[in-house]
């Protein structure tokens, strides 16, 4: 491959790298930062151009989902029928495809064609469009999109992500759009090529608060200018459509942004994990919406759409944190030192006592959580506290489930080390993707 | 699936409450200060608590009433007495958990009774408060080594051995104890006999000092060649593992509860340090727990542990009331709110400062109380034995 500018200032960089005459000025550090700010610029990549998404007959109102009808106001950890079945053909798909491909997408950084095309054949996507759209969703089912979530994370969270952001999406366009963007964005969702769709609101700022955005829209015309840096938004150079965040002047507000526009382009900045879900920077440079893209209506809850984005995560942090556990019994049992498996010392076994209390204490509090959610009830409380507890405690999960592999556990030979790096993002991400 | 506590329960929480702020907390610190005097105030809510249970089993809401009650089988989804009795219990702890425990005629030995007694033992024991005495001297979490025996001798057996730790064991009219046939045969052996006072060969030994729940009293009771009716042993009489494992099945009812004892105390804590931090924090569940002050943060955490064990306790209790195998759920709701309690109760004296530390607030007396509940019915270890052994496919030979 021939040498391009990158290539040439590269060279140069390397070159000026090895000269004492950097350190001698101090500026070391300042060439390296800059080193890094022109590679990160450079591997930019213009996101993908979205299909012409038309309007065909928009109608008076939105479509929304009411709570659904099979709850009796009695206190019931049980699930329907139709729920098992999701579950368990979810389950199947997570331990065969996601499991076996989860390596191999980490490596690469994205989550196979194939494997996108392969989730889209689960038909999840259609429980999340109404049925007046054509898709199957005829109540709200945020605890059927939580169940889905935890069981794919069970398989692998990285491509999990990729595969529940376009749900997310079309979720979020269920629930909030209007009934021109439901027209016009969602039908497709349910039909045979369905978009890669994914959420934009992280920022690259410590303490980030979803509450307070740096990305801006900017009122011209008819038109809102969107101008800021996202980061670890999934799919982010695959995406044919994102719901981007960003502050109006008058409180945050998410707006419809089709792949493709101009000034809309993806960086590049891998992370410690979710490799697989493609996470990458997104760049909007005065990037033009219609005022039309504005989501939702006067019914709109920015607070709510963060919440159902958390909500999604925690389920995640459930599936992975379940992962470590399936995986840790039978090692610990099959691991032999000192004449005996390691299983049979309580400073193994406590671990893993440890370990199945606290994924379930991480279930109640986001069960609890989803279930107002679905019920139409208050729940921003709820999940606060569902997120201050399921962050702390995944992470342990994920650190003890490193540990109780030893060395071996710090291997890619085994999965422990992916599932560590996958689960500190639970208290990194927001946004991204929604029940 | 629908984490609500039902309408339905409303009232015993609420009559529970009424009793724990208006009955209870006036009298906390008395009886705190008076360790072994009576606390006379509690025959009348015993004998409230009695009305409850004869009319109204459905809004009542005893410290024995696990396992039982009225549930219709429909095949539809139960919400019955286990979730209740864990509901009442912890609003009455949220009061004073001294208290609880020393309700009148509401003790363990009555859950035992209620549990297993044959009716014509129903009819000769009602009305009657009995105690339970397990733990000896050299058998604690470890029942299966009681040591106390029971020799068949005519119409009576005859017990020999020494009990410690029995609840309300001198102030309740007959004891509950757990003596064994033949100790060479172990778990299968071990059968519970009622055991009135007056019975000669019956004798106090002491009442402990505590740390805390002190207005629970706490005694050591002997037994020399006590001759106990044949007809006073409780179950079956036949040596077989069966009969253990039937008293361990109790647990899985009353682990839950006694995890609500802890969520129940701790509740109490957490609303008072909330209320004296009030003027420092303005409390925001908008932003994320890692943007607020320490303190405010600390709260936040403690609340979260707080819910998560609440809707443990809750999960395994309605495993119960649904005759689901519930036994690694009610240890787990055991060893989280155990421990969640004993944290939480603790932190709130640190966050209150001196305030906490003194005997001007009671934040230091639920620091006190605290401790017994992540130690009684199966410690914290005890707990993750249990859950490690069931989630690693252990025997208990195996992970000993």
């Amino acid at each position: 491959m021939a040498k391009d500018a990158i290539g040439f200032a590269l060279s140069a960089l390397n070159r000026l790298a090895g000269s004492s005459m950097l350190d001698r000025l101090g500026m070391r550090h300042t060439a390296e930062r800059l080193a890094y700010r022109l590679t990160k610029g450079g591997f930019q990549v213009i996101t993908t151009s979205a299909r012409a998404f038309k309007s065909n007959n928009p109608s008076d109102k939105p479509q929304r989902l009411d709570a659904p009808g099979h709850t009796t106001g009695l206190f019931d950890l049980g699930i329907t029928d139709e729920q098992q079945m999701i579950r368990d053909s979810v389950r199947g798909f997570a331990t065969e495809v996601l499991r076996e491909n989860a390596e191999q997408s980490d490596a690469e950084q994205r989550t196979s064609d194939d494997v996108q095309s392969q989730a889209r054949e689960l038909g999840l996507n259609f429980f999340a469009v109404p049925e007046a759209l054509g898709g199957a969703a005829a109540e709200r089912s945020t605890v059927t999109s939580m169940l889905v979530a935890e069981e794919l994370a069970r398989g692998d969270m990285g491509q999990a992500v990729a595969v529940l952001a376009p749900m997310g999406v079309a979720n979020a366009l269920t629930r909030w759009g209007s009934a021109v963007q439901q027209d016009k964005y969602l039908a497709a969702f349910a039909g045979e090529d369905a978009p890669l769709a994914t959420i934009a609101v992280c920022e690259p700022c410590p303490l980030f608060d979803p509450m307070t955005l740096r990305t801006t829209a900017t009122r011209d015309g008819d038109d809102w200018l969107l101008s800021g840096e996202k980061s670890l938004v999934p799919l982010a150079a695959e995406a044919e459509l994102f719901l981007v965040a960003a502050e109006t002047g008058d409180g945050p507000a998410v707006f419809i942004v089709e792949g493709g526009s101009d000034g809309l382009s993806a960086g590049d900045d891998p992370a410690m994990g979710i490799r697989a879900s493609g996470q990458r920077p997104l760049l909007l440079n005065k990037v033009r919406v219609p005022a039309a893209n504005r989501l939702g209506d006067d019914d709109f809850n920015y607070r709510e759409f963060i919440d159902l984005g958390t909500l999604a995560w925690c389920a995640l942090a459930i599936g992975t944190a379940q992962a470590v556990l399936d995986y840790v019994v039978p090692y610990c049992n099959e691991r032999k030192a000192f004449g005996e498996p390691i299983s049979h010392r309580q400073a193994v076994a406590f671990m893993v006592a440890d370990i199945a209390i606290e994924l379930d204490a991480m279930r109640m509090l986001t069960y609890r959580a989803v279930c107002r959610a679905e019920q139409g009830k208050p729940f921003q409380r709820e999940t606060h506290l569902a997120r201050t507890l399921v962050k702390d405690k995944a992470m342990q999960i994920g650190t003890d489930g490193v540990q109780l592999l030893g060395g071996h556990g710090f291997t890619h030979e085994y999965p422990v080390e992916r599932w560590y790096r996958d689960l500190r993002a639970i208290g990194v991400v927001f946004g991204g993707l929604h029940l | 699936m629908n984490l609500e506590i039902p309408k339905k329960f409303k009232p015993v929480i609420n009559n529970a409450r009424q009793v724990a702020l208006n009955t209870f907390r006036p009298i906390s610190r008395k009886y705190d200060r008076a360790e072994h005097q009576r606390p006379k105030e509690l025959d009348m809510v015993a004998s409230v608590l009695d009305g409850f249970n004869e009319g109204d089993p459905a809004n009542s809401a005893g410290a024995s009433q696990t396992g039982k009650g009225k549930v219709q089988e429909d095949g539809g989804v139960k919400n019955g007495a286990n979730m209740m009795t864990c509901l009442g219990a912890l609003e009455f702890c949220y009061g004073d958990t001294g208290f609880l425990l020393a309700m009148p005629r509401q003790g363990l030995g009555n859950a035992a009774i209620a549990a297993v007694a044959t009716d014509e033992q129903l009819e000769r024991f009602k009305g009657k408060w009995a105690a339970m005495a397990i733990t000896e001297p050299g058998a604690g979490s470890d029942s299966a080594a009681i040591r106390t025996t029971a020799k068949e001798d005519g119409d009576h057996y005859v017990l020999n051995g020494e009990k410690i730790y029995v609840t309300s064991g001198e102030r309740a009219d007959c004891v509950v104890v757990w003596a064994s046939l033949d100790p060479k045969l172990g778990r299968a052996a071990i059968k519970s006999f009622v055991v009135e006072w007056g019975t000669p060969g019956m004798e106090l030994a002491r009442l402990e000092k505590k740390l805390g729940i002190r207005a629970s009293d706490t005694a050591a009771i002997n037994f020399s060649d006590c001759r106990v009716p044949k007809e006073n042993l409780l179950g079956n009489p036949e040596v077989d593992t069966k009969g253990f494992g039937g008293v361990m099945e109790t647990f899985d009812n009353t682990r839950p509860l006694v995890a609500c004892f802890a969520l129940g105390v701790a509740k109490a804590s957490l609303e008072r340090t909330r209320e004296l931090l009030s003027e420092a924090i303005e409390y925001d569940y908008g932003k994320p727990v890692d943007n607020a002050s320490a303190a405010e943060a600390e709260l936040y955490r403690m609340e979260a542990e707080w819910e998560a064990a609440y809707w443990l306790a809750m999960k395994a209790a309605w495993m119960a009331d649904n005759k689901q195998s519930n036994s690694v759920e009610a240890s787990i709701s055991k060893a989280k709110a155990g421990r969640v309690g004993n944290y939480v109760t603790l932190k709130c004296v640190e966050l209150a400062g001196s305030i906490g530390y003194t005997e001007d607030e009671l934040l230091e007396k639920w620091a006190r109380d605290s401790k017994i509940l992540d130690i009684f019915e199966g410690t914290q270890q005890i707990q993750k034995l249990i859950i490690a052994r069931r989630v690693l496919g252990l025997t208990s030979k195996e992970l000993k």
